[in-house]
């Protein structure tokens, strides 16, 4: 692998490696996300490798490794050109007649095609997909499409090219100037605009000149894989933002904290490093123009407060993983209290389009507090769970019932929840509300890094907040105590009112607690934490109203406060519930209505979820 | 010199202060727990939470991080503060209900019922001890341990360390240990003051922790 010397050498390469990829006949791409990886496509990636072999397809074949594609709910997802032919659900065994059939002979297995469930029609390629139809796809179509280990396939796709662009034409406040112009903002929760962080870094005096620049990849949030995607599959665009902002900056040091739980995209972003070095894009004299930037990537030790910036830095010099006061920024004073800009992986990720397309074009799209698109997490009860990428300002109906295909199950949405564990609920009245930075706030919850967590009517909205509470006392790194003892205090009350033991003296002290902890605490992570309480007793007030005075649970979760009978009228008799009940509660005669014994009944539910016929209430 | 505004008086103070030592210059009392003088700030307490005004819109901060800078306008008894104080001695004393010290701040600052699970845990983890240890003695034997409601102070490997010269100042700095209330039986988890209805000239506690406790002295007990 040659090194390149200067600038304009990255157009030269990739017209060569597009020149040597018009050979293949056939590209086949599986993808390696998350979510399919969990699901086993390392072994239908096995077993296409050995079809291929066997039916001896040898040079005409390029069998490759991708990123996310998106559309997790559809794994393993196989995507055959020339045709763009998009299986999705293959297992290892579909392998042969994948080969035999639609690479050999040309033919599309229809029962590997994509469905739609509402309108029944049968998708060939991704962008029939309705899924895939309303979205924007800047940051994740180039994952979909890469192959992350390959950085040949990055610099064919017009990776570096801004780099070379930066590097060739621009004067660094040229580039905060065009960052500033797109209007981009952090993605990793907080929106600040980046422009501003940069000119501070900037201007910040360093004894010495050192300054640092910091990619946080150190994703928490329940449900959310966005960074991790990123990561893992375009590890080349973070690196090439980073050497962006380096240059613009001032930097020539670089650290990419990355959660020790993300062992694919510490390999990633390792691999990529090696090769961007090799290549002479990173590293001494980059580009032959006398630009120094290096990489170090640094592995978290698994703590959710480490993702907080100042803990991050704690943590990346050695020390416990604990927030300090902010009243200095980290721009000015951050790691080895030197300049620091610390940005989130999809920001970085943004900035290499920015530099290429302009700035202009990004502020075209999304709203105009919140340009450009964002990648969301949606999950949940929610037909297309996967990574979804929209412009700003999409509004939630839009998300949830035309691309998230809607609550499975016959069910209704209840609420939608934004922003990871800190973030809040926005009940199902409110889903036009257009998704960007300030709207949800406004709302009461927060954009985050991007969680959505999609929540039917059987979810009860007070065990809701006390699972994320209980998650937050976790992490809590137990510092202040407002957010350490505040927490563990918060989750007493939510247990006792779940458990029927609450009063509306302890609502009433759980929100004085909520609004002090707001108030007092010392990082962000205790300032947020009672914004999943606060914004369900805000929506949700009722709900809490039930447990304490009615002693009842709406949505039949809380198995203190519920009773489970049995309809006679649904019932078929079939006696399925009784032998699956572990205390023998059910009694009843083959075919005739059975009845539940609420004495010795312990309220486990494997009754409902065992029988067909809904006949199993609750009260 | 800056100059700064604190509970609507005009305050000079010292380029790098804190709002904390900014107020004292002037006499102007703010209750601290976790600060200790010849120790770094450490923030953690939230005990000396001030309100700090910027227009229209204000936020709570820890006094003795928040560095006193010009113009700034500070309130230090505030409704906001008071309520948070108060929700944060609440917190304090159902961790470490035998606390004199906390007892006594909290009587100070009228709270009159511990609405919290007691948890009794003693420690409330304010790090005396461990900056004590390692700035005042240069020892460096005590440090944290775990994080949220598991976190507690230790030492390496749980085994005496080496560095240790049992001087005692950890013990002595301890607003847990060095003087434990000694009420039987807590009402609404407080202690009800019996015990500290002593002159405030004579009281060994206050006259000595005067800065945490306050000018105030022991006005609720009469």
């Amino acid at each position: 692998m040659s090194r390149l010397e200067g600038p304009n050498q990255i157009a030269e390469l990739q017209r060569e490696i597009l020149e040597k990829r018009g050979k293949f006949g056939h590209e086949i791409a599986v993808c390696g996300g998350p979510g399919c990886r969990a699901i086993g496509c390392e072994e239908v990636f096995r077993a296409l490798r050995d079809e291929f072999q066997r039916a001896g397809c040898g040079e005409d074949v390029h069998l490759k490794w991708t990123g996310c594609r998106g559309l997790c709910a559809g794994g393993t997802i196989v995507v055959i050109d020339p045709g763009g032919i998009f299986y999705q659900g293959v297992t290892p065994e579909d392998a042969r007649e994948i080969v035999e059939e639609t690479v050999l002979r040309g033919a599309v297995i229809e029962r590997l095609l994509y469905v739609d469930p509402t309108s029944g029609e049968i998708a060939r390629a991704q962008d029939e997909i309705p899924f895939y139809r309303g979205q924007t796809r800047l940051l994740l179509e180039q994952i979909a499409q890469l192959d992350p280990s390959n950085i040949e396939d990055y610099v064919a796709a017009g990776g570096y090219a801004a780099l070379a662009k930066t590097l060739d034409r621009l004067q660094p406040a040229e580039v905060i100037e065009e960052i500033r112009i797109s209007g981009l903002r952090g993605r990793g929760g907080g929106g600040f605009p980046t422009a501003r962080k940069w000119t501070a870094c900037r201007e910040a005096a360093s004894s010495d000149g050192t300054k640092y620049l910091i990619c946080n990849a150190d994703e928490g949030d329940p449900g959310a894989y966005m960074d991790r995607s990123i990561l893992e599959g375009n590890p080349h665009s973070v690196i090439e933002g980073m050497l962006i902002g380096a240059y613009a900056v001032g930097a020539n040091q670089g650290y990419v904290y990355v959660r020790h739980e993300y062992p694919l995209a510490v390999q990633s972003i390792l691999t990529a490093r090696d090769q961007a070095q090799a290549r002479g894009l990173l590293g001494e004299n980059i580009l032959g123009t006398g630009f120094d930037f290096h990489i170090k990537v640094s592995r978290g030790g698994g703590a959710f407060v480490c993702g907080e910036s100042t803990a991050l830095i704690a943590s990346l010099e050695g020390k416990i993983g604990e927030p300090r006061p902010k009243h200095v920024h980290t721009a000015v004073r951050g790691l080895f209290n030197k300049p620091t800009v610390l940005n989130n992986v999809e920001t970085w990720a943004n900035v290499p389009l920015i530099i290429s397309r302009g700035g202009a074009w990004f502020a075209g799209i999304g709203t105009e507090s919140s340009t450009g698109t964002k990648v969301f997490s949606l999950v949940g009860n929610i037909r297309n769970t996967g990574l979804v990428e929209l412009p700003m300002g999409t509004p939630l109906r839009m998300i949830i019932e035309s691309i998230g295909g809607g609550v499975p199950g016959g069910k209704k949405l209840k609420a939608v929840q934004s922003g990871g564990p800190s973030g809040g609920c926005l009940p199902a009245d409110r889903i036009d509300l257009p998704v960007d930075f300030d709207r949800l706030a406004e709302a009461g919850s927060m954009m985050g890094s991007g969680g959505l967590i999609v929540m039917d009517d059987e979810t009860c909205m007070v065990d809701f907040a006390k699972y994320f509470v209980e998650f937050l006392a976790e992490e809590s790194c137990g510092k202040c105590v407002v957010c350490r003892e505040g927490l563990d205090r918060m989750r007493d009350i939510l247990t006792a009112i779940t458990e029927g033991n609450g009063t509306p003296e302890s609502i009433e002290l759980l929100e004085e607690l909520c609004e002090v902890m707001k108030d007092a605490s010392l990082c962000a992570l205790g300032a947020t934490a009672p914004n999943p309480v606060l914004s369900t007793l805000r929506y949700f007030r009722d709900e809490y109203d039930a447990h304490v005075n009615g002693g009842r649970c709406p949505a039949g979760v809380c198995r203190a406060l519920i009773t489970f009978h049995i309809d006679a009228a649904a019932c078929t008799g079939c006696g399925a519930c009784a032998r699956e009940c572990p205390e023998g509660a059910i009694s009843g005669e083959i075919g005739l209505a059975h009845s539940i014994d609420a004495e010795m009944c312990i309220q486990c539910g494997i009754c409902r979820t065992t029988c067909r016929f809904d006949a199993v209430m609750t009260d | 010199m800056i100059e700064l505004t604190i509970d609507g008086a005009k305050v000079r103070a010292e380029e790098g202060m804190t709002v904390l030592e900014a107020a004292r210059t002037q006499g102007i009392v703010i209750p601290t727990l976790c600060h200790f003088d010849g120790l770094s700030p450490y923030g953690v307490c939230r005990v000396c939470v001030v309100e700090v005004v910027k227009g229209k819109r204000s936020s709570l901060e820890a006094s003795c991080t928040l560095p006193a800078s010009e113009g700034l306008v500070i309130r230090t008894g505030s409704p906001r503060v008071q309520r948070a104080r108060k929700v944060v001695m609440e917190l304090l004393l159902s961790t470490s209900p035998k606390s004199k010290l906390l007892q006594d701040m909290a009587a100070n600052m009228g709270v009159t019922k511990v609405r919290f699970q007691q948890k009794d845990r003693d420690c409330i983890l304010c790090g005396l001890c461990v900056r004590y240890c390692e700035q005042q003695m240069q020892s460096g034997g005590l440090g944290f341990v775990g994080r949220g409601v598991s976190r507690r102070v230790g030492t390496a490997f749980d085994e005496m360390p080496e560095e240790c010269r049992n001087c005692g100042g950890c013990e002595w700095v301890c607003p847990v240990c060095e003087q434990a209330c000694r009420a039987d039986d807590l009402i609404d988890g407080l202690c009800g003051g019996c015990l500290n209805a002593v002159p405030v000239e004579s009281c060994p506690i206050c006259t000595e922790c005067s800065q945490s406790v306050g000018a105030e002295g022991h006005r609720t007990f009469r």
